[in-house]
C-alpha cells in the first residue's frame, strides 16, 4: 500500500524504448514514478524488487505471453492496465476476465492512458471498502441504501437496472465486461446472454442520460464492456 | 498415341446421373406372344403423343400384323442402324441416335431381344439401362417366360426353353402392365394367324399354346407384376425408414457346386428369395476335393455370374469340408434358409447325404433342396481333370507299388526261406501304406489286393494256389485291404488340406505382398506399374492402366510396356470407366473387344480402369483367376484413394502453412506500423511550442502523423478482408448504442458537428460483430463529414420493416456523381472535388468488406430530394434478435 503523500510508482512494461519515453514523459509530468521494463523477464525483477503501484502491461512481449505476467502482477496487489492491439477484442475480454483492471489500446492517446491510469490507482485505493455513495455528473449513486439520485429526485430502476448500474459504480471510470456484469447481476451460467445488457444499458440510458446516443453516463466498449464515466 | 475422345454422350450421361433425372421404364408384360402387348404400347404412347409430349419409336415389331402397323403410324421412327455380321446385315435399334435424339419418350419393343454381335451391348435389356440412364422415358413389352427367374418354370411345364432370358431386377423399377387376354380368346387369335409364329418353331409352339399352357403362364405374369409391386412397395418402405417391418425376415443362403445343375439352384434360390422378400447370398465351398473340371468350372463361375446379375451377395468361400464350410458361411449370415441342389455322392467314403451332415453340425437353418434332374450327369472321370486312356491303364504309382509289392515278396520269401512266416503279413502294409499314402485310394485298393494276393499266393498253405485253407489267414487278408482304405482316406485328405491351404496361402501371399508393395507407394505412376506387372504375373496376360487426366483416360502403365491401345478398346475402357462396370471381352458390354476393362474404384467413384488381354488374342482372359484380380484392384483402388487423399492433404498443409505465414506477417507489419506512428504522434504533442508559428507547425505535422495512423489503420483492414482473414465474433448489439460509441471515437475529428441520431428506442437488436459494425459506422460517418460542408448535420437513422432493418448515414453534401453509386465502394476510389480532409480512398471498401463478412448489404445513393448522398447498411431478417433466441 502506498502511504499517503508519497508518489505513486508506475511499471511500464513495452519492448519499444519509443513507447517507454513517451510514456515516462507522461507519467513524470503528471506526478509519478515511472520504472520501465522491456521484456517478462525485467518486468517479474521490478514487480519484486520496486513493489509498483500500477503495472501497464504491453501483452505484445519478446519472450513470453502477456497474459502470463498479469497473474504475478495480481499477485502482487499492484492495479494493472494492459496495452493490447486495436482489434484484439478477445484479448482484451481475456485479460479482464484474468483480473486486468482496465486496457488501453494501441495506437493509444496520452491523455487516455494518463486518465485510466489515475482511474485505476484510485480505484485500488478504494479496493477493500468500496465508497458508499459513487457520484457522476447529476447522478448519485447510494450503494447502501440502494437508491439512485438524478439531480437530486430518486429514480425508479428496475431490480436488473440498479444491480448493473451498482456494478459499473463499484469501479467508477473503470472498464467492466459483459461476463463480469453478467456473472454478478444475472448469476453464473448467464455470461453470454448479452442481450439482456443491451435491454438493460438501454433503460438506464433513458432514465439517467439527455441524449442517450453521447453515452454522458453509461459508456459503450464495443465487444468488451461497459464503463461509468465520471 | 491415339487420344481420340470417344463416346461423346457419355458426358451427357455423367451429366444426367449428377442431375440424378433416370427415365421411367414401363413394362407391358404378357403371358404369350400374340396377346396385344405391343398394340397396347402403342395405343398408351399415342395417348401421351397427343397430349403433346416428344414421343418416337426406338424399335417396334409388327410382324405384320395390321392392326399394329397402322397403330404406328404417325410416330417418328428412328431408323435403325446396319450392322454387318459374316456378309449379313441385320438391322439393329440405334442407341446412340436414340440418346441424341432426347425424346420424353422412347418406344422399345421386346425387351428380352439379344442384339447382334458389334453391338455396344449383348442384350437389349442394356440399352434400355442406358437410354433410361439419360433421362428418356421407356416404354417396352416383354414375355413372362423370358425372365430368368421363370425360364426354368416355364421350361419345365411348357418344352420350350427360351435363350433370351433378362434379370429380374429390370422388373424391379419398372411400372409394370399386364396384358392378359383369356387363354381361349388367345388361342382364337392364333388359329385366325393374328399372332406371328416363326416358321421352325410352329411345331413346338404348337404345344406352347395349349390351353392349360397358357393358364399357367397367365398365372405367371400376373403373380411376377403382384411382386414387382412388392418389391417398389419394400423400396419405398426402405427409402423412408420403415425398417422394422421386415428386419426380423429370412435370409437366404444358396450353395451352389461346381455342377451343371448350379444355374437351376441359382434361379430357384431367386425365386423363394423374391418370394421372400428375403435377402440372399449365392455361396460355392472351395474344398480341396472339389477341383473340378475346366467346363464345369465355367459352369459355377456362369451360375455365380448369372447369381449376382439376379442380386445376390455373391461368395466363394475355401473351406476343409463342404458340410462345415456351409454350416460355417450360414452362422456367419445367420442364415434361416439354406439353399441345396440336390447332392450325389461323390466317393465311397463321402458317408452320409449332405443334409444329414449339415444337420449333424447343428445348422440352425432350414434345408430347401432343389432337386437338379434337368442336369446332365458327367461322367466321373472328367472329374478330375481330362480323361487319359494310358494314364488311366497304367499309372506310375501303381507300377512302383506293383514293383513294391514284388520286392517285398521276394523278401518274404527270403525269409520264409528262413523259416518265419507269421510275420511277412506285416511286410506287406509297407507298399500298401506307400501306394495309398502317396497315390490315393484306388492305387492303394490296388496295391491291397495285390498284395494279399501275393501273400495268399507264396505264404498262405495251401502255397503257390490262390486258396486259403485255414479261415485265420482271411483275416490277415481283409485287414491288408482295410489299412489301405483307411491309410489311403486318411492320407487323401490330409493332402487335400495341405494343397487347399497351399493354394490360399499362395493366394494369400500374392495379395499380402502386393498390399505391401502399394503401402510404399506414392505416385500414382508407380503405383500403376505395380498394379499391371502383378496383374500381368497373375493372369498370364498383358495389362495396361488408364486414368483420367485433363479430363480423358490416359495410360499410366502397362504391361509389357510398349502396348498401345486402339480407338475401340479406348472407348470400352471409358465405358467402363463411366459406368463403374467391367466391360470388353468376356463381360457382356461390347464384348468385341480384344480387352477385357475393370474399373479400379474406391468411395464410390471409379479412379482407374485395368484392361486385359490375353497374349494370344483368340482366347479370353482366365475367368477363375478375375475374382483374385478383383481383390488386386480393391487394393489398389484403396492405396489410390489414399495417395489422392494425401496429395489433398499435402496441398491443404501448404495452403495453411501459407496462411500462417500471412497472418503472422500481417500481425507483425501492424506491429511495426503502428509503434512508431504512436510514439511519433504521443512525442509531438508532448512538445511545448515555443509561439504561434511553432504551434501550428506542430498541429500540422501531428494532423499528418494521425492521418497516417488512420491510413494504416485502413490498409491493415484491407488486407485482412481480400485475404479473407476476418474474424467474427457476433453478439446482439443495440445500433444505438453502436452509433454513440463511434460518434464518442469521431469526437475530435467532428468537433462541433451535430450528429442528427434517429433511431427508436425499440429498435430490435441485431446479431452482429460490434469491432467490424465500429469500424464501419466510423468510415461511414467519416467519410460523410469529408464529403460536407462543415455547418452541415449529418444524419443517422434506422428503419425497421418487414424483413430487416436499414441503417443510413446521410450527409448534406454535393452527393454522388450519376453512375458511381456502386464504385464508391470499390478500392481507391475517391470522388472528384472531394478536398484534402485526409481521406484514404479505402474507407467504403473497407465498410463493404467488413459489413459483408457479417452478412449485410452495403448501397449508396443520392438522396430523394437531390441534397447529398445516403449511405445504407441493410441487416436482413435474419439477423434481427428476436425474444425467444436465447431460449
Amino acid at each position: 500500500m502506498t502511504a499517503p503523500g508519497k508518489l505513486a510508482k508506475i511499471l511500464v512494461v513495452d519492448d519499444e524504448m519509443a513507447i517507454r519515453r513517451l510514456l515516462r514523459g507522461s507519467l513524470s509530468r503528471a506526478g509519478m514514478d515511472v520504472v520501465e521494463a522491456s521484456n517478462a523477464r525485467e518486468a517479474m525483477a521490478a514487480l519484486d524488487i520496486d513493489k509498483p503501484d500500477l503495472v501497464l502491461l504491453d501483452l505484445g512481449l519478446p519472450d513470453r505471453d502477456g497474459q502470463e505476467l498479469i497473474g504475478p502482477v495480481k499477485a502482487s496487489r499492484a492495479a494493472l492496465l494492459v496495452v493490447s492491439a486495436r482489434d484484439a477484442t478477445a484479448q482484451k475480454v481475456a485479460a479482464l476476465d484474468l483480473g486486468a483492471d482496465d486496457y488501453v489500446t494501441k495506437p493509444f492517446d496520452t491523455d487516455e492512458v494518463l486518465a485510466r491510469v489515475r482511474v485505476a490507482l484510485r480505484n485500488r485505493l478504494l479496493a477493500d471498502n468500496t465508497a458508499p455513495m459513487v457520484r457522476f455528473g447529476a447522478v448519485e449513486v447510494d450503494l447502501a441504501a440502494r437508491i439512485v439520485r438524478r439531480d437530486g429526485a430518486e429514480v425508479h430502476l428496475s431490480p436488473k437496472e440498479y444491480g448493473f448500474l451498482a456494478e459499473l459504480a463499484r469501479y467508477p471510470g473503470r472498464v467492466v465486461s459483459h461476463a463480469a456484469i453478467l456473472r454478478a447481476v444475472w448469476g453464473p451460467g448467464q455470461e453470454q446472454a448479452v442481450e439482456y445488457l443491451r435491454v438493460a444499458a438501454r433503460g438506464l440510458r433513458r432514465k439517467l442520460e439527455d441524449v442517450p446516443v453521447e453515452q454522458s453516463v453509461i459508456r459503450n466498449e464495443p465487444g468488451v464492456g461497459y464503463r461509468l464515466m465520471l | 498415341m491415339n487420344t481420340i475422345r470417344p463416346d461423346p454422350d457419355a458426358l451427357l450421361r455423367a451429366l444426367n446421373r449428377q442431375d440424378g433425372v433416370r427415365g421411367r421404364l414401363k413394362l407391358f408384360l404378357g403371358a404369350a406372344p400374340g396377346v396385344g402387348k405391343t398394340y397396347e404400347m402403342l395405343m398408351q404412347a399415342a395417348r401421351r403423343r397427343d397430349a403433346g409430349e416428344d414421343v418416337v419409336i426406338g424399335v417396334i415389331e409388327t410382324h405384320g400384323r395390321a392392326e399394329t402397323e397402322q397403330r404406328a403410324t404417325g410416330f417418328e421412327i428412328i431408323p435403325r442402324r446396319a450392322i454387318d455380321h459374316r456378309g449379313q446385315t441385320l438391322h439393329e435399334m440405334d442407341l446412340d441416335a436414340i440418346i441424341a435424339r432426347r425424346p420424353a419418350l422412347v418406344l422399345i419393343d421386346e425387351l428380352a431381344h439379344t442384339n447382334a454381335p458389334g453391338c455396344r451391348h449383348d442384350k437389349r435389356w442394356q440399352d434400355v439401362e442406358e437410354v433410361l440412364n439419360a433421362g428418356i422415358d421407356v416404354y417396352s413389352t416383354l414375355n413372362v417366360q423370358h425372365l430368368e427367374s421363370l425360364n426354368d418354370v416355364v421350361a419345365s411345364f411348357a418344352r420350350l426353353r427360351v435363350r433370351e432370358t433378362l434379370p429380374d431386377r429390370v422388373l424391379d423399377h419398372a411400372e409394370i402392365e399386364v396384358v392378359d387376354i383369356p387363354p381361349g380368346e388367345l388361342i382364337e387369335r392364333l388359329k385366325a394367324g393374328k399372332v406371328y409364329v416363326p416358321q421352325e418353331a410352329s411345331r413346338a409352339l404348337a404345344h406352347f399354346f395349349s390351353h392349360s399352357n397358357l393358364t399357367a403362364l397367365r398365372e405367371l405374369a400376373l403373380r411376377r407384376a403382384a411382386q414387382a409391386v412388392d418389391v417398389q412397395m419394400l423400396d419405398y418402405l426402405r427409402a423412408h425408414a420403415l425398417e422394422g417391418t421386415w428386419a426380423a425376415g429370412e435370409r437366404l443362403l444358396v450353395a451352389v457346386g461346381a455342377d451343371a445343375g448350379a444355374h437351376e439352384v441359382v434361379r430357384a434360390g431367386k425365386r423363394l428369395a423374391d418370394s421372400l422378400c428375403a435377402p440372399w447370398t449365392v455361396v460355392h465351398i472351395e474344398t480341396g476335393h472339389s477341383s473340378p473340371a475346366s467346363s464345369l468350372r465355367e459352369d459355377l463361375s456362369a451360375a455365380l455370374h448369372l447369381a449376382s446379375q439376379l442380386g445376390a451377395q455373391v461368395a466363394t468361400i475355401p473351406a476343409g469340408g463342404l458340410a462345415e464350410g456351409l454350416a460355417h458361411m450360414a452362422a456367419d449370415l445367420r442364415a434361416t434358409i439354406l439353399v441345396l441342389g440336390q447332392g450325389r455322392r461323390r466317393s465311397l467314403f463321402r458317408r452320409d447325404a449332405l443334409p444329414a451332415q449339415l444337420a449333424a453340425l447343428g445348422l440352425g437353418a432350414a434345408m430347401h433342396i432343389v432337386p437338379c434332374a434337368a442336369a446332365p450327369r458327367r461322367p466321373v472321370a472328367a472329374r478330375d481333370g481330362e480323361f487319359d486312356l494310358a494314364a488311366w491303364l497304367l499309372p506310375p504309382g501303381l507300377l512302383i507299388s506293383g514293383a513294391l509289392t514284388a520286392c517285398v515278396t521276394f523278401a518274404g520269401v527270403m525269409f520264409a526261406a528262413l523259416g518265419s512266416v507269421t510275420n511277412i503279413a506285416l511286410l506287406y502294409l509297407l507298399p500298401v501304406m506307400l501306394a495309398a499314402t502317396r497315390y490315393g485310394l484306388w492305387t492303394g485298393i490296388v496295391t491291397g489286393l495285390l498284395s494279399s494276393l501275393a501273400y495268399n499266393f507264396f505264404f498262405i498253405p495251401p502255397i503257390h494256389t490262390f486258396t486259403i485253407a485255414d479261415p485265420q489267414n482271411l483275416i490277415t487278408v481283409v485287414v491288408l485291404l482295410a489299412v489301405a482304405l483307411v491309410v489311403s482316406h486318411m492320407a487323401g485328405r490330409l493332402r487335400d488340406t495341405a494343397m487347399l491351404s497351399r493354394a490360399s496361402a499362395v493366394r494369400s501371399s500374392a495379395l499380402a505382398g502386393f498390399a505391401r508393395q502399394l503401402t510404399g507407394i506414392g505416385a500414382a505412376g508407380e503405383l500403376g506399374r505395380v498394379l499391371c506387372e502383378e496383374g500381368a504375373g497373375l493372369l498370364g496376360c498383358y495389362t495396361v492402366l488408364l486414368m483420367p487426366e485433363d479430363g480423358a483416360l490416359a495410360q499410366i502403365a502397362a504391361s509389357p510396356k510398349e502396348i498401345t491401345l486402339q480407338a475401340l478398346d479406348r472407348v470400352v475402357a471409358q465405358w467402363s470407366f463411366d459406368n463403374r462396370k467391367p466391360a470388353g471381352r468376356g463381360s457382356d458390354t461390347l464384348s468385341a473387344a480384344e480387352w477385357l476393362f475393370l474399373p479400379v474404384e474406391a468411395g464410390g467413384k471409379a479412379l482407374a480402369v485395368l484392361g486385359v488381354a490375353h497374349p494370344d488374342a483368340a482366347q479370353p482372359v482366365r475367368a477363375d483367376l478375375l475374382p483374385m484380380l478383383t481383390s488386386f484392384l480393391d487394393q489398389a483402388g484403396l492405396a489410390l484413394d489414399r495417395i489422392r487423399l494425401e496429395a489433398e492433404r499435402g496441398h491443404l498443409r501448404r495452403l495453411e502453412e501459407r496462411d500462417a505465414l500471412r497472418a503472422a506477417l500481417l500481425s507483425s507489419v501492424s506491429h511495426d506500423l503502428r509503434t512508431p506512428l504512436t510514439a511519433v504522434i504521443g512525442l509531438l504533442g508532448d512538445l511545448m511550442p515555443a509561439d504561434p508559428e511553432q504551434e501550428r507547425v506542430l498541429n500540422l505535422a501531428r494532423a499528418e502523423a494521425e492521418r497516417l495512423q488512420r491510413f494504416v489503420a485502413n490498409l491493415l483492414d484491407m488486407v485482412r478482408i481480400e485475404t479473407g482473414a476476418v474474424e467474427l465474433h457476433p453478439e446482439p448489439v443495440d445500433l444505438a448504442e453502436a452509433v454513440g460509441s463511434a460518434a464518442h471515437d469521431l469526437r475530435r475529428l467532428l468537433g462541433h458537428r451535430k450528429l442528427a441520431v434517429d433511431i427508436a428506442a425499440d429498435l430490435p437488436l441485431v446479431r452482429l460483430d460490434p469491432r467490424l459494425l465500429h469500424h464501419c459506422l466510423i468510415n461511414l460517418i467519416e467519410n460523410a463529414a469529408h464529403y460536407s460542408p462543415a455547418d452541415t448535420p449529418i444524419r443517422i437513422e434506422a428503419r425497421a420493416d418487414t424483413d430487416g432493418l436499414d441503417l443510413a448515414v446521410i450527409d448534406e453534401g454535393p452527393g454522388l456523381p450519376p453512375g458511381s453509386e456502386t464504385r464508391v465502394f470499390e478500392t481507391f476510389t475517391r470522388l472528384e472535388g472531394s478536398d484534402r480532409k485526409g481521406g484514404t480512398g479505402l474507407g467504403l471498401a473497407i465498410v463493404k468488406g467488413f459489413a459483408e463478412a457479417m452478412g449485410l448489404q452495403v448501397s449508396a445513393a443520392n438522396r430523394a430530394d437531390g441534397k447529398g448522398a445516403c449511405f445504407t447498411l441493410r441487416m436482413p431478417g435474419g439477423l434481427l434478435w428476436k425474444e425467444n433466441d436465447r431460449s
